[in-house]
């Protein structure tokens, strides 16, 4: 019995022990740390030292989405490599912490309030489909953190805690209606798409836009997300016989419909009728096959075949980083702009404080954007430039009508809800 | 003294005293509030998880579609929470103020009849309750008096689970879509997204599944319990012995999807929203898994299964973010394999003699169900439900 307790003793004062040293090395580190320099830049205890700032990284790895977020993930890696060769963010080294939202809403929340109350990160750069941002975003409003979100989405959301790197859907859909209209000469058009919030409010746009040029809408129908059975509609469709077939179907059924469209002898590469979509980037036609998809036109804001010095520089970037056979498809360009606008946006205010970063983000520009130039709006999304490119069977878009103009977003738009 | 001990042995007592001092000792002391609120959205699973020990491990009904009922209960409260969350001033911004911003986005102009009652808090808390019992009802009453058991129904549960997640995606103008209900903010105007009502309601969620075990505990005891067990093993004899079997399994089933809806609502308390990623037929098996892993013939060990499964899934996640799926995979295989009745089976066959002879014995051996004769422990967990 004596023994044990001996043991249990000498077991005891060894941990004290350790338990002291730890204490001393954690003592002697912070007095290392001059507190006065981190506390300037850092007044609401980020996981901000003098060399080091924590980002999150925020996106599905895992399950169904993950096909589309890996390329995100991947430009933001990149992007965040790139600022560190550069020197970083106030002289300090980005370190990521990157958390999986395995493809479901309430893990994203889970994960989103880790890194925000746990790991303290100065910004997440994540999310993907409007229902992860759904998800997390009274987390961020609630903790006071700082959301970088990259997918083109359907607008109705302006949240201080969030800046929208992609397009939200006016920027997306009038320029691209108004080009079919007038360059093609649509006058009627197929509105179809995935059944959920996204394809619903970009659809109710787009009709309106329609209806207030004068043209028509000859049919509207929706399929809930994973459905493979389109010939239904592509029979009504050939009854119908529109102009133009506005798709808005997303992920996985993209195969099935543009294969079984072919299949039925629509043929994109005649004029008519025309496919118009704004949910298929080259990262999704890798799924589809560029002879199932070729003819097809895309209206968003970014193509992997951009000509322009800052995009080629990107591209071969990318490769080098993740493989020569990687595409590079809209959301992922956007990504990519995250860490960039937030660096930009941290270094105006001189300051990694939520508050004064939300304070400098309006009016942040970027001229290095791979897309060319993006400017940050009053209300948190990007002022940017609205492309159509023409699907070819190399799985590549091909541009062929730029704006002339940064399209301005507008998240609530007057006369379209 | 006497009645305690009619529905509950010493060894159980001693497992309801572990756990209380679990949930209301060792983590809030243990944990930050982040943790313990995590900590607080599995043990809603639990709810889910002990009642499947009821229908499954002691009845021997396997339903793959309990995230039907989680969602119910989950939904009802949430309904409840969003409407107070969206008061005209606060949805100022919408064509219509003063609905949830989501029926705004669908054009819906008016307030659907079957959320209005769902102003009441009383009528909600009294939903969370009737509503899956007479789903539940409804389905067991359909299936049981046709004596449709075994495989066949937990085919079905299936089969519901997706429609009613289709049915919900599909009507986001009045369900919320895939995005699911979110953004909830307060309960009868007291915040339940500050971090002392996180503490509040973590206690409350523990307390109501204390009282949930001691009342899954009395009716195990009863002569219902007993009916239970009799019908999973020899269902016609049960019969013959001139009981309405069908009538001991609707009860059990309405039973445990009470459980798994109040499982649901604490779940949008502390979580702050609600999403038809908990219906489906996944999160559905996943709550079977938890049951396994606990040991399906006990209510005690669910709860542990609920906790480890949980745990294991956040840690693996957090520190592998890409391979994780295959570590937790590994843990079920390794369940499935080595232990085949779970958490509790372990605890039955190496620690429980250890406890019985520091406590002085005795205390088993009067319910031998809790301690699975060897007959039992070869039959595998998979093997159970086919019967």
């Amino acid at each position: 019995m004596r023994r044990v307790k001996d043991i249990v003793q000498s077991r005891m004062s060894r941990r004290s022990l350790l338990a002291g040293t730890a204490a001393t090395a954690i003592l002697m580190a912070a007095g290392t740390v001059s507190p006065s320099f981190a506390d300037e830049v850092n007044t609401t205890g980020l996981a901000v030292t003098d060399d080091t700032v924590q980002v999150g990284i925020l996106h599905s790895v895992t399950g169904t989405m993950a096909i589309s977020e890996t390329g995100s993930v991947q430009a933001e890696k990149l992007a965040i490599e790139q600022i560190n060769a550069m020197g970083g963010v106030l002289g300090r080294k980005i370190e990521y912490i990157q958390e999986d939202g395995a493809s479901d809403w309430p893990t994203f929340a889970e994960k989103a309030k880790k890194l925000l109350v746990n790991d303290k990160v100065a910004a997440v750069f994540g999310c993907w489909t409007s229902a992860s941002r759904k998800a997390v975003l009274p987390v961020f409003e609630q903790y006071n953190g700082m959301l970088y979100y990259p997918t083109f989405y359907e607008g109705l959301e302006q949240s201080p805690n969030v800046i929208y790197t992609g397009q939200e859907a006016t920027q997306q859909i009038i320029a691209g209606i108004d080009w079919v209209a007038k360059e093609k000469g649509a006058k009627s058009f197929y509105l179809l798409g995935s059944d959920y919030i996204w394809p619903r409010t970009s659809n109710k746009i787009a009709r309106k836009h329609i209806e207030k040029l004068g043209h028509k809408v000859v049919g509207e129908e929706y399929y809930p997300l994973g459905h493979t059975q389109f010939n239904s509609v592509i029979n009504k469709i050939k009854l119908k016989k529109p102009d133009v077939i506005y798709a808005i179907v997303v992920g996985g059924s993209n195969v099935a419909f543009y294969k079984q469209l072919k299949a039925a002898g629509i043929d994109m590469t005649k004029e008519k009728p025309l496919l118009l979509t704004i949910s298929v980037t080259e990262d999704e036609i890798r799924g589809i096959g560029g002879e199932n998809i070729e003819g097809a036109y895309a209206a968003m804001k970014y193509f992997q075949s951009l000509d322009n010095e800052n995009n080629k520089e990107f591209v071969s970037a990318f490769k080098e980083m993740w493989g020569e056979d990687i595409v590079i498809g809209d959301v992922t360009q956007a990504a990519y702009l995250g860490p960039w606008l937030w660096k930009a946006a941290v270094e105006k205010a001189g300051s990694f404080d939520i508050d004064k970063v939300r304070l400098a983000s309006p009016g942040i520009e970027l001229t290095t954007a791979p897309e060319g130039y993006v400017r940050v709006h009053e209300n948190h999304h990007l002022w940017s430039k609205t492309r159509i490119g023409l699907a070819k069977t190399d799985g590549q878009y091909e541009l062929v009508y730029e704006t002339a103009d940064l399209m301005e977003p507008d998240p609530f738009p007057e006369g379209y809800q | 003294m006497t009645s305690l001990k009619s529905f509950m042995s010493r060894q159980e007592l001693l497992g309801l005293l572990v756990i209380a001092a679990v949930l209301f000792v060792v983590m809030p002391l243990a944990m930050d509030i982040f943790r313990l609120n995590l900590f607080g959205k599995y043990l809603t699973y639990a709810f889910v998880a002990i009642g499947l020990v009821l229908c499954w491990g002691k009845g021997g009904i396997l339903s793959l579609g309990q995230g039907v009922f989680f969602g119910l209960g989950g939904y009802c409260m949430a309904m409840y929470l969003k409407l107070e969350a969206s008061t005209p001033e606060a949805t100022a911004i919408q064509s219509t103020p003063g609905i949830p911003d989501f029926m705004d986005w669908n054009q819906i102009t008016a307030l659907p009849w079957f959320w209005e009652p769902f102003n009441s808090l009383t009528f909600t808390l009294l939903a969370i309750i009737v509503v899956p019992a007479v789903f539940a009802f409804i389905i067991g009453a359909a299936m049981f008096k046709r004596r449709v058991g075994g495989v066949y129904f937990a085919i079905i549960t299936q089969a519901i689970a997706a429609i009613l997640t289709i049915l919900i995606i599909g009507q986001q103008g009045y369900t919320g879509g895939v995005n699911g209900i979110t953004d909830l903010r307060t309960l009868k105007g007291w915040d339940i997204r500050t971090d002392e009502a996180k503490y509040i309601l973590y206690y409350v969620n523990g307390a109501l599944l204390i009282g949930v075990l001691v009342l899954c505990q009395i009716v195990l005891k009863s002569k219902l319990g007993r009916l239970l067990v009799a019908v999973r093993d020899q269902e016609d004899r049960v019969r013959f012995s001139g009981y309405d079997v069908s009538n001991i399994k609707i009860f059990v089933f309405c039973f445990a999807a009470v459980l798994s809806a109040i499982g649901g609502a604490m779940f949008t308390l502390q979580v702050g929203f609600m999403s038809p990623s908990f219906v489906g037929i996944v999160p559905s098996i996943e709550m079977v898994i938890f049951c396994a892993v606990g040991g399906r013939l006990s209510i005690f060990g669910a709860v542990y299964g609920t906790l480890l499964v949980n745990w294991a899934k956040t840690t693996f996640s957090e520190t592998f973010p890409e391979l994780w799926l295959f570590g937790l995979g590994a843990l079920f295989i390794a369940v499935v394999l080595v232990f085949p009745n779970g958490l509790s089976g372990l605890y039955q066959s190496y620690l429980a003699p250890l406890v019985d002879r520091f406590m002085g014995g005795k205390g088993r051996g009067s319910d031998p169900d809790t301690s699975p004769p060897a007959a039992d422990l070869t039959a595998a967990p998979s093997a159970k439900p086919a019967e």
